[in-house]
């Protein structure tokens, strides 16, 4: 949220002005409807998220933007001016695709110089800005091959410089991580994160990782089903999900279904003191709001409730714990490491990390 | 390739092998063989080799003009069957038009229909356009006859392509045309080679339409039918053994191409071809 005072030379013209705005827009193939009403304004220099399961539309919004479908309904408009009417090699957009798409008959060198060639830039700048761009993404000394010789990680990097050279103004990124495996995704996602603060370019990333969006992005757009659920930063979206969907997509937490009575919260074993009106109420409570009685000091409005281990997880810094706290109702519990536990146990939590949430 | 598991010899199924051989090349063989044998076509076992028929051959202006009449006819055939297969497979792959299944199969025609019916259709639509028969309208017949060749082979290469590549073309600001010139092409390259040296191939080696639509220059095939009509010289024999060669050069190259294209990485296989060039 605060990316337009990261970049001052930005502040003048575009502080807080959306650089990108989803106006109502609508997907259908055939009779299926893929996105639903999407209105979604992205901020100059943002970077935006849009997480969702496989089949939520995600992708499909990137699409749009980059001009390889059409809305069925709604618009898109970019820094003023009407985007969806332009055929997507007028648009001032690039993209990283997921599978890479490299041109395999090009050398990386002609690759990365495709679009200035295309649009007739002078043979000395391309000459620059292509040195720059590998540079930028550590592949100078690779320019001479050819794609199919370099690894997953290399060709990704190749598409991430064939699209920055031509400078867009918005770069779309669809998954361009899911096929790298683990160590080689973390260090890209630091690199990532580094080269957009570096060009001050706003991303709009997709992913289905949920630690991948947090990680990354200035904020988050959840889609279900083709329609927004959420749209916050990640700190906002894990402390404050709006509905039970979100609280479980966003981490691990308990969702626990009761209902409010006179001030109180009842679901099953656990009670606490709350403000809610009265009726049928969802909480979302993180495992790591959950605390072993003996080791936290109890303030006032703080439940306690006394479970049975079922399960510990050992995890290094922490363990999950699964307890029983009567009837069926199980709870999971982060707590630092503590060494094995056995038995009955008394845990607290605060009353106001139990967040309601909508269904 | 191969070499992980022995196969187990079935001799009956090698003599059987062998037999079918004989049977296909025996009179491949034994024509080749007449044209060294100086006694001419009679005259068995032949007894003298002489490369005198050969030296007849290439003194022989006649055989040559036919086939240079062949040489254009062929090669208008594989520009005009390549351009007109080419945009029929585009429409294939990536339009929706109302009977597109019937023109598939349509386009396929050509490939399954004796070529004596089509040499007949051609015949007919020239007389009736009030066409002179000549070289131009054999090189029409050749090349609308063969369209099917190069529709089957360019639609193969379409379907194969990662349409993501045109994508990523007009995302980085190409237009639809420069595109299609420096990626649908160049993608298209393998399936291009492949399709235009069968097409020369069959071209070359036709006599049913082209019977129908020669007009006084004759391509090589009528040339050498004229000929045996005043009966066979080994002189014949020399001109056949070298269209075998080349047209067994051609296909060899053709099937090459185009397993490797379909097999593994085509990236690969255009460098191998560059390093042996």
């Amino acid at each position: 949220m605060s990316s337009a005072a990261a970049n001052p030379q930005h502040q003048v013209s575009a502080a807080r002005e959306a650089l990108l705005e989803l106006r109502g827009v609508a997907k259908r193939f055939g009779a299926r409807e893929v996105l639903k009403n999407i209105s979604l304004n992205i901020a100059s220099g943002e970077f935006l998220t849009l997480l969702g399961e496989s089949g939520s539309g995600k992708t499909t919004v990137l699409r749009l933007v980059a001009g390889f479908e059409q809305p069925s309904a709604g618009e898109i408009w970019m820094r003023g001016q009407r985007l969806d009417t332009l055929p997507a090699y007028k648009r001032r957009v690039n993209t990283v695709f997921q599978h890479y798409a490299l041109f395999p008959h090009l050398s990386v060198r002609e690759n990365v110089a495709y679009g200035l060639r295309v649009q007739k830039t002078s043979a000395t700048e391309i000459g620059g800005r292509v040195d720059e761009s590998l540079r930028m993404v550590k592949m100078q000394e690779f320019a001479a091959s050819r794609p199919s010789k370099l690894s997953g990680g290399q060709q990704q990097r190749v598409a991430l410089s064939r699209a920055i050279v031509n400078r867009p103004l918005l770069l779309l990124l669809d998954e361009p991580l899911s096929a790298l495996d683990a160590n080689l995704r973390k260090q890209m996602q630091s690199e990532l994160k580094a080269l957009q603060r570096e060009l001050g370019i706003t991303f709009l990333f997709v992913t289905h990782d949920q630690e991948e969006a947090m990680a990354l992005s200035d904020r988050i757009a959840l889609l279900r089903n083709g329609a927004l659920e959420q749209v916050a930063s990640p700190r906002e979206i894990y402390a404050h999900p709006a509905t039970a969907y979100t609280a479980q997509f966003i981490g691990q937490t308990n969702l626990l279904r009761g209902e409010i009575l006179d001030g109180r919260a009842k679901c099953g074993a656990l009670q606490w003191p709350t403000d809610g009106p009265s009726g049928a109420a969802i909480f979302s409570l993180r495992p790591e709001a959950i605390r072993l009685a003996s080791d936290a000091v109890a303030p006032p409005g703080t439940a306690r409730f006394r479970a049975a281990l079922q399960q510990q997880f050992f995890s290094g810094a922490s363990e999950l714990l699964e307890v029983d706290c009567g009837g069926g109702q199980l709870l999971r519990v982060r707590i630092p490491a503590r060494g094995p536990l056995s038995g009955e146990h008394e845990f607290v939590f605060s009353a106001a990390e139990a967040i309601r949430v909508q269904e | 390739m191969s070499g992980h598991t022995p196969t187990r010899r079935a001799p009956l199924l090698t003599i059987y092998s062998v037999l079918v051989f004989i049977f296909i090349y025996l009179p491949v063989a034994v024509l080749m063989l007449y044209s060294f044998n100086r006694d001419g076509v009679g005259g068995f076992p032949p007894r003298h080799l002489t490369l005198e028929w050969y030296r007849l051959l290439f003194a022989d202006a006649p055989i040559w003009d036919a086939v240079g009449n062949s040489l254009i006819v062929a090669a208008g055939s594989v520009a005009l069957s390549l351009t007109l297969g080419l945009l029929a497979a585009l429409a294939l792959d990536r339009a929706t038009f109302p009977g597109k299944a019937l023109f598939r199969r349509l386009v396929l025609l050509p490939l399954i229909l004796p070529g004596i019916i089509t040499g007949l259709s051609l015949l007919m639509f020239a007389v009736f356009a009030g066409a002179q028969l000549s070289l131009l309208t054999v090189f029409l017949g050749h090349g609308t006859a063969l369209i099917s060749v190069a529709t089957t082979e360019l639609f193969a290469g379409l379907q194969k392509m990662d349409h993501a590549q045109e994508e990523a073309s007009l995302d980085l600001g190409a237009t639809p045309w420069q595109t299609f010139w420096r990626v649908t092409l160049p993608n298209l390259k393998l399936s291009l080679i492949a399709a235009g040296l069968l097409i020369f191939t069959l071209s070359m080696d036709e006599i049913a339409v082209s019977f129908f639509l020669i007009g006084r220059d004759n391509t090589l095939p009528l040339e050498i039918w004229g000929r045996l009509r005043r009966g066979i010289t080994p002189e014949i024999n020399a001109v056949s053994t070298l269209i075998f060669a080349v047209s067994v050069a051609l296909i060899v190259i053709w099937y090459r191409v185009r397993t490797r294209g379909l097999g593994s990485d085509a990236q690969e296989l255009l460098e191998r071809l560059q390093q042996d060039a």
